[in-house]
């Protein structure tokens, strides 16, 4: 065996490192040092994802596995910016790990975490389909336990089975889909698959299709397979919500972009188009219709979030560099922006335990920075500018105008539509924080763990430069347009 | 990139709000507000003379002052800067209203908050005017929207949450039609095989945009910034956001960025197709000639001053636009005189309401009567503003809105006789019709709230302006007059803008009578 191919498998590697690092550090050191077991895992994990940006970007295409395994410059990029997303959840969640609640499960919490992108790794890097489902299984099933962590909360554990129920069921209907693939293909390699399907699609392909795209829309809870996604929200602890609403919803978009280019290129126009199409309007949509009725910010999030799915599919119907490079951009700043929200939300939630959108009436008053800190972050989601909201939301409606079709006109229009919808539920937000300031304020003025502002900063130094300081979108659109799209 | 003197009209607000982020106390943070607004009105004026001053030695460029630094490079994404006499006209009348509205807001509460957000909003305005590139032209436009709702929502007055939202709603819808109607003109601006570009100039140069698409993009746009100038039936925001805001983001929103929406129109959607102009003119020359009688009489019937104030200016926008859509040289012209006028009277007009407001409490006009004998100076300023307003000449509502009829009955009797038929005529006759219902409402407020005997007593113990309201109506009051009795120079320094190159397109399709 030639073991030189594992060198292509970089960043895997070098996360499985950091989760063994942290798995010993956990289990074998004295009692006293594992207060410090939060900190040792941001600070290995800080390491290792600056050690990313460092070498893994100029690396060029590597598959290994007998094409098991692809990586490029570009899927080292979206892994890196997963890795900046789950490098801010470690930083915010250092409190809530450490409450007397949690302490004694904390290690088990990183562990899994970094499990979980693991398995994002391989669904985005996969070029066949069992890998893909190793790494989708594995991406979901811990993030389960993750759900569940609140031991002594109800709606945890109920979140936890709602999660781990749904997505039983999208993997079977995923692979339902995979086996009338299998049929009609004879192979699971994404080449192979691509060569196979003929370009006149059968009426099994589309039921295949439909299965695969279903399974998918589990994992991004698209509309109709987002009925989980609230409870969800609700139920678990806000830093586990957050890690869902971010990271695992960017890596499935990204690895259903690879999935769609690299094994169903041939039949998009025929099959894919108009179910995105579909699915894509209605997700903005109900989105968010259901995002203006919600109380509770974490409902509200998660509705926002669904919405917000809607938008990074219209990077992928795009099809062409623009569109991949508007789509990681995107996930890039809606990891920023969203969990600047998060950051605030959960903040809140461990010091006085409040989530109701009326109990920040008035915030402005009592906590201007924090109150600021959602602020922009509203703005920047509803696509303010001169915040990265903006810049990514023009861009994503570059690329997949770039495309050029009517239909695609009148698609982006109901989405142009829909931003003024989500941007009367954003303002809602800030207008309870600075305008509904006449009965004083519920939370008293605090302040912050260490961990959590630094998080907070982190976030919104993001959304301030990430749209104005142009290399960020530059650099990934030379590197698509350089590469292809894989 | 600092040799370039307009940059310094994006950077001057910004040096504005860092000096408001470190400013301790509300001295500070009115020396900020002042100076900066100072600086800028130095700087506008600078730049006319100097302008002027080119233009007189031969310089027949398009655009002066042109500077192009590269943001998104593989987009083709500029931040190009560049103006003409129209957009110095409307820089010098931005930083104008922007003065004089620091003094209107002399006495706010949480003045650091609300000058932050004013200053943010004003950086958009000056961004978008300097801006030829329509991206970031747009990126401004946007950032000069946002800063309104909190603006209404935590300074204005009576049912603000609602004004503020629907203002804030209304204004981002027309942005995203605005957005799709920007996204494929880049799409379509340049011919096959060369780089597409944002650029307005290179794209009016290009003139690559097919006729069918400017059939469609054309509306877009067009509505997209007609949203921001009152065009009707998008115009319901501007009375409920214009009563609700505090005076000076009144002074600023009406004084300025409905301006926006007129040169926004006047810049893209005109400018770069022509062809689409000339064709759809009818359908929104019916909708603006609606605006501008309907705004008027609505004026008429309205009791509270800033939704009497704020229907005059839906006609007197509409009247902007109505003018653009002539596609004429006198009109048009007429069109960016009307912009200037009308900014700066409605800003006078929106100072006094609130400097009245803030003595009386109310600004029903049954409740007030004889405020002459009261307040004698914001009264004559008063009655100013509304001479103004109704055209009476000498000063600047007279210049504009001749020229603007003028124009409009040229460009109709020649579609007329030309065969084109006589729907500009008829809209010009019906828009004429204005002049007499603006002297209707505006002397009825006049006769009702200046004139007469006082109607409550608490009143007689109001004390007359202050020196800051001094200042600022009297700035606002000469530069009303200075329009009003130098038009030609006014004129002149637009007209550099209408060359033959600028009417290249238009001049195509339609006759011009020079």
């Amino acid at each position: 065996m030639d073991y030189s191919q594992f060198l292509a498998m970089k960043q895997e590697i070098g996360l499985l490192i950091v989760f063994l690092l942290v798995f010993l550090y956990d289990t074998f050191m004295p009692k006293k040092a594992l207060n410090g077991t939060s900190v040792f895992t941001c600070v290995v994990f800080a390491i290792y994802t600056a050690l990313c940006f460092c070498c893994c970007m100029t690396d060029t295409w590597a598959t290994t596995f007998s094409g098991m395994y692809a990586t490029s410059p570009a899927i080292a990029a979206i892994k890196n910016i997963l890795n900046v997303g789950a490098l801010i959840v470690l930083i915010q969640s250092c409190k809530w790990a450490n409450s007397d609640e949690q302490v004694v499960r904390r290690g088990e919490f990183y562990e899994l975490l970094l499990a979980t992108l693991f398995g994002m790794y391989l669904m985005i890097s996969a070029r066949h389909f069992l890998l893909f489902v190793i790494g989708l299984e594995s991406a979901s099933l811990p993030l389960a336990a993750m759900v569940a962590f609140n031991k002594n909360r109800y709606e945890s554990h109920e979140a936890s089975i709602k999660y781990l129920l749904t997505a039983v069921f999208s993997s079977a209907v995923f692979m339902m889909g995979l086996s009338f693939v299998y049929a009609l293909a004879g192979s699971l390699y994404y080449t192979d698959i691509y060569c196979a399907i003929s370009t006149q699609p059968s009426a099994m392909l589309v039921l295949a299709l439909a299965f695969v795209l279903a399974g998918m829309g589990f994992k991004l809870s698209l509309v109709p397979f987002h009925l989980w996604t609230a409870d969800v929200y609700q139920g678990a602890p806000t830093v586990v919500t957050s890690y869902l609403s971010v990271i695992s919803k960017g890596s499935a978009a990204f690895a259903l972009l690879v999935m769609m280019v690299q094994a169903f290129g041939l039949v998009y126009s025929q099959v894919w188009e108009w179910m995105l199409y579909a699915l894509i309007i209605l997700t903005i949509t109900v989105g968010n219709l259901f995002a203006m009725r919600q109380r509770n910010m974490k409902r509200f999030l998660a509705f926002s979030s669904v919405s917000q799915a809607g938008y990074i599919m219209l990077g992928i119907i795009a099809m062409n560099a623009t569109g991949m490079a508007s789509l990681m951009y995107y996930i890039l700043v809606y990891v920023f922006s969203n969990l600047a929200a998060f950051g605030v939300i959960s903040a809140i939630e461990n010091n006085c335990g409040k989530v109701d959108m009326d109990d920040y009436n008035g915030l402005y008053r009592t906590n201007p920075r924090l109150s600021v800190a959602m602020m922009l972050a509203m703005f920047s989601l509803a696509g303010i500018p001169p915040f990265a909201g903006f810049f990514s939301k023009f861009f994503i409606f570059t690329g997949a105008i770039q495309q050029g079709s009517t239909a695609i006109y009148v698609l982006v229009l109901i989405a142009l539509i829909n931003t003024i919808i989500s941007l009367y539920y954003y303002l809602l937000v800030v207008k309870a924080m600075f305008i509904n300031t006449e009965n004083g304020c519920v939370i008293a003025p605090f302040k912050s763990a260490c961990s959590e502002r630094l998080g907070l900063w982190i976030s919104v130094a993001g959304i301030l430069l990430l749209g104005i300081v142009s290399c960020f979108y530059n650099s990934l659109l030379e590197l698509c347009q350089t590469y292809g799209i894989f | 990139m600092f040799s370039n003197i307009l940059i310094y009209f994006v950077l001057i607000p910004l040096l504005m709000l860092a000096g408001l982020g470190i400013s301790r106390n509300v001295k500070q943070i009115r020396a900020v507000a002042v100076v900066g607004s100072t600086a800028l009105i130095a700087l506008s004026v600078y730049l006319l003379v100097d302008y002027l001053g080119q233009r007189a030695a031969g310089n027949e460029a398009e655009m002066l002052y042109t500077g192009s630094w590269s943001w998104f490079t593989p987009l083709n994404i500029n931040l190009s800067v560049g103006v003409d006499g129209i957009s110095i006209a409307m820089l010098i009348l931005s930083s104008f209203i922007l003065f004089t509205g620091s003094f209107a807001s002399w006495k706010i509460d949480q003045p650091k908050e609300f000058f932050l957000w004013l200053i943010l909003l004003s950086t958009g305005v000056y961004g978008f005017f300097i801006s030829i590139d329509i991206f970031t032209m747009f990126m401004f436009y946007e950032v000069a929207l946002i800063p309104m709702y909190l603006l209404i929502g935590v300074w204005g007055s009576g049912k603000k949450n609602y004004s503020a939202m629907k203002l804030t709603l209304m204004l981002m819808g027309g942005s995203a039609f605005l957005m799709l109607g920007l996204i494929g003109i880049y799409y379509h601006s340049a011919p096959a095989g060369q780089p597409l570009t944002w650029n307005l100039l290179e794209i009016a140069h290009n003139n690559a945009i097919s006729t069918g698409w400017q059939h469609f993009l054309f509306p877009m746009t067009f509505v997209g910034f007609g949203v921001l100038g009152a065009m009707f039936p998008f115009h319901t925001w501007s009375p409920d956001g214009h009563a609700s805001a505090p005076t000076a983001v009144s002074m600023l929103h009406a004084g300025v960025l409905m301006k926006l929406g007129g040169y926004g129109c006047f810049r893209v959607s005109m400018y770069l197709m022509p062809e689409a102009a000339n064709d759809l003119a009818w359908i929104f020359l019916i909708l603006t000639g609606i605006s501008v009688v309907y705004g008027a009489f609505s004026a008429c019937v309205q009791t509270d001053l800033k939704y009497i104030n704020a229907y005059s200016s839906v006609s007197h926008c509409g009247l902007v636009l109505f003018a653009i859509l002539m596609i004429n040289t006198t009109a048009m012209t007429g069109a960016i005189m009307q912009m200037l006028s009308h900014g700066l009277m409605t800003a006078l007009f929106f100072a006094l309401i609130g400097m009245i407001y803030g003595r009386t409490h109310t600004r029903d006009i049954h409740e007030m009567g004889g405020m002459m004998q009261i307040l004698p100076y914001l009264s004559v300023c008063y009655v100013i503003a509304g001479f103004a307003s109704l055209g009476l000449p000498g000063l600047s509502g007279f210049v504009a809105e001749m020229t603007i009829f003028v124009g409009s009955f040229e460009q109709g009797m020649i579609d007329y006789l030309g065969g084109a038929g006589s729907l500009r005529l008829v809209f010009t006759i019906i828009a004429c019709c204005s002049i007499v219902i603006t002297a209707v409402y505006i002397l009825r407020v006049v006769g009702k709230l200046l004139l007469g005997p006082v109607h409550d007593d608490h009143h007689r113990q109001l004390t007359d302006a202050t020196w800051w309201e001094r200042l600022s109506t009297a700035t606002l009051i000469i530069c009303v007059a200075a329009i009003g009795c130098f038009p030609n120079f006014f004129e002149q320094l637009i007209r550099f803008t209408f060359n033959p190159e600028f009417f290249r397109a238009l001049a195509a399709n339609v006759p011009v009578l020079n």
